[in-house]
């Protein structure tokens, strides 16, 4: 792989042992995926939820943090996916001080770093979003695949280990989505129904990610005329990443490189599948379980937004949450803040839900919270959290904001 | 005994060798296992209840979101790791993963369906910086069908 001067400097250790891992980690990683060079990246954007990185995991963080500052630095604005835990509730969550005691080391470390604790899964709704063609290094499957489709800019899935080698270097390997070539179009469908909330936005996702299955395939979805909004894009976008381990989608007329059909394919090679009603119909089947007893209703994966928490606060007003039943509501510490000022958290925690902030559900130990508090039944409009859910031994329900609110204060699935 | 070389894309990690564990399933570190006992756990996975501590493991392609980019770093330091995972096709993750962790890791066989191409019990020697697997297996085995 070609470095330039300043990167052989980075490699040879002038530049310190953070920088010399760093730079050690991408050439290894370049080399497996056949990146010519290095491409500098504007923003880094780092998962590191300590149930997956563990002690171990942690003391990696913490050996790299140890170094001396100029040594420690990254060089570029870098920020952090949701935590594992909000620190203002998670003992009544059933999550334990080992576990919060693990999530304040990795902060020190991070801060030490100068990496910016944003804790969010949606900053290209609420930090910084990103321009088409800006190259990135972002963690987080659904952050990656909205700003790769929705905006048009340019990141792979970048674990931990490879976001922090690139907020150190302020570069990554230039392969996959960095190359134009790897972003054409290579599966073609056409979608026969209209979706009616973010579940439907999801499921639609989720059909598409399960057909496609692979990270090197690009579907281009043909059929939605005029354009969804943010959150519409942002639960189908999370889902698909989920269902399919796909990074980037088109859809023609809506997403920026897709003006045309043409643009993204060439459409008498590549012939349209289609998804119709009743593929959505036998997706949402699959995550029934109506009349029976609902533990747990979920509002995250990704983190609820501004709008979403304001229509959460209108289908509660003056409604009481059942007594064996608990809704939570998690988004990020800027939409918090936000919800907060403007009086939707009084109004959704009034109803006896209760709004978290800076974590994601399934990265918060769920095993562990499922067993604290003797949840079993999840309700949710994340097709990304009941794809995952399952396997930490929920029984996930899938659909609409207004159902799973209407179930939260029946305590069963209606 | 009848040796067969593989020709692979060059992967990441050391020099291993061991025996083969292997699926035309998928690999997903986060979900599929129990890391602590070292077992497949998710009762779907075809290799459920097996043990993969210090196998050579053949997968079809890697799942799983970016979280599973730390976990083979975790599992080898606990010593609960397998020596080496070979895909048709991996994803950047755990390809990152293997990075992280020294752990040899290859992709992309010439010769077609990696999973398929070498069986479980075969002892197999994997060079991820030569590109190249090699398979030893006893002539009585080849004669026998496989």
């Amino acid at each position: 792989m070609k470095l330039n001067e300043e990167e052989k400097a980075m490699h040879s250790g002038e530049l310190g042992a953070p920088c010399r891992w760093a730079i050690e980690h991408m050439i290894q990683v370049g080399r497996f995926f056949d990146a010519p060079d290095l491409v500098p990246v504007t923003q880094a954007h780092i998962m590191a939820d300590t149930e997956s990185l563990g002690e171990a995991g942690v003391e990696f963080i913490e050996g790299l943090a140890a170094y001396p500052q100029h040594e420690r630095q990254v060089r570029i604005p870098m920020i952090t996916d949701p935590r594992g835990i909000d620190f203002c509730h998670y003992r009544r969550l059933g999550q334990t001080e080992q576990m919060a005691s693990l999530e304040r080391r990795t902060i020190d470390a991070f801060e030490a770093m100068g990496i910016l604790m944003t804790n969010t899964c949606i900053n290209y709704q609420t930090i910084m979003p990103p321009l088409r063609g800006e190259h990135l290094a972002f963690g987080d499957t659904g952050v990656v695949i909205y700003c790769n489709s929705v905006l048009g800019a340019c990141s792979n899935f970048e674990g931990g280990p490879s976001a922090l080698a690139a907020g150190l270097t302020g570069r990554t390997p230039r392969y996959g989505l960095h190359l134009d070539r790897n972003r054409r179009a290579t599966r073609r469908y056409r979608v026969e129904f209209e979706p009616q909330h973010l579940a439907d936005w999801g499921a639609l996702g989720g059909i598409v990610g399960a057909r496609v299955g692979s990270y090197w395939e690009v579907p281009v979805i043909e059929g939605i005329d005029s354009p969804p909004g943010s959150d519409e894009m942002k639960h189908m976008g999370a889902a698909m990443a989920s269902y399919g381990s796909v990074p980037l989608f088109h859809v023609v007329g809506v997403t920026p490189e897709a003006a045309t059909l043409d643009a993204v394919c060439d459409p008498s090679r590549l012939e349209a599948e289609s998804v119709t009603h009743s593929d959505l119909e036998k997706f949402l089947a699959r995550y029934d379980g109506k009349g029976e007893k609902v533990d747990v209703v979920v509002f995250s994966a990704p983190q609820l937004s501004l709008l979403e928490m304001q229509s959460l606060a209108e289908l509660l007003d003056g409604r009481k949450v059942h007594r064996d039943t608990s809704l939570l509501a998690v988004t990020s510490p800027v939409v918090a803040s936000d919800a907060r000022r403007l009086g939707l958290v009084e109004r959704i925690e009034a109803s006896g839900s209760l709004v978290l902030e800076g974590m994601c559900f399934y990265q918060s130990y769920a095993r562990e919270m499922a067993e604290a508090n003797g949840w079993k039944r999840l309700m949710t409009n994340s097709v990304k959290l009941v794809n995952i859910i399952g396997g930490y031994g929920y029984q996930p329900t899938l659909s609409s904001m207004e159902n799973c609110v209407a179930s939260a204060i029946a305590g069963e699935v209606l | 005994m009848e040796t067969i070389e593989l020709r692979c894309h060059l992967g990441v990690g050391p020099v291993v060798s061991g025996e083969a564990l292997v699926t035309d399933d998928n690999f997903s570190a986060r979900y599929d296992l129990d890391r602590i006992a070292g077992i497949f756990s998710r009762p779907q996975h075809k290799l459920a209840g097996q043990s993969y501590v210090g196998k050579i493991m053949v997968f079809n392609t890697a799942k799983g979101g970016v979280a599973s980019a730390w976990m083979l770093h975790e599992m080898k330091l606990r010593g609960v790791a397998p020596k080496a995972i070979l895909f048709n096709n991996v994803n950047p993750i755990l390809a990152q993963g293997a990075a992280l962790a020294d752990m040899a890791m290859c992709d992309r066989f010439a010769d077609g369906d990696v999973t398929r191409l070498i069986k479980t019990g075969d002892q197999v020697e994997v060079r991820p910086e030569q590109g190249l697997v090699t398979i030893t297996r006893s002539s009585g085995r080849l004669c026998g069908g496989d």
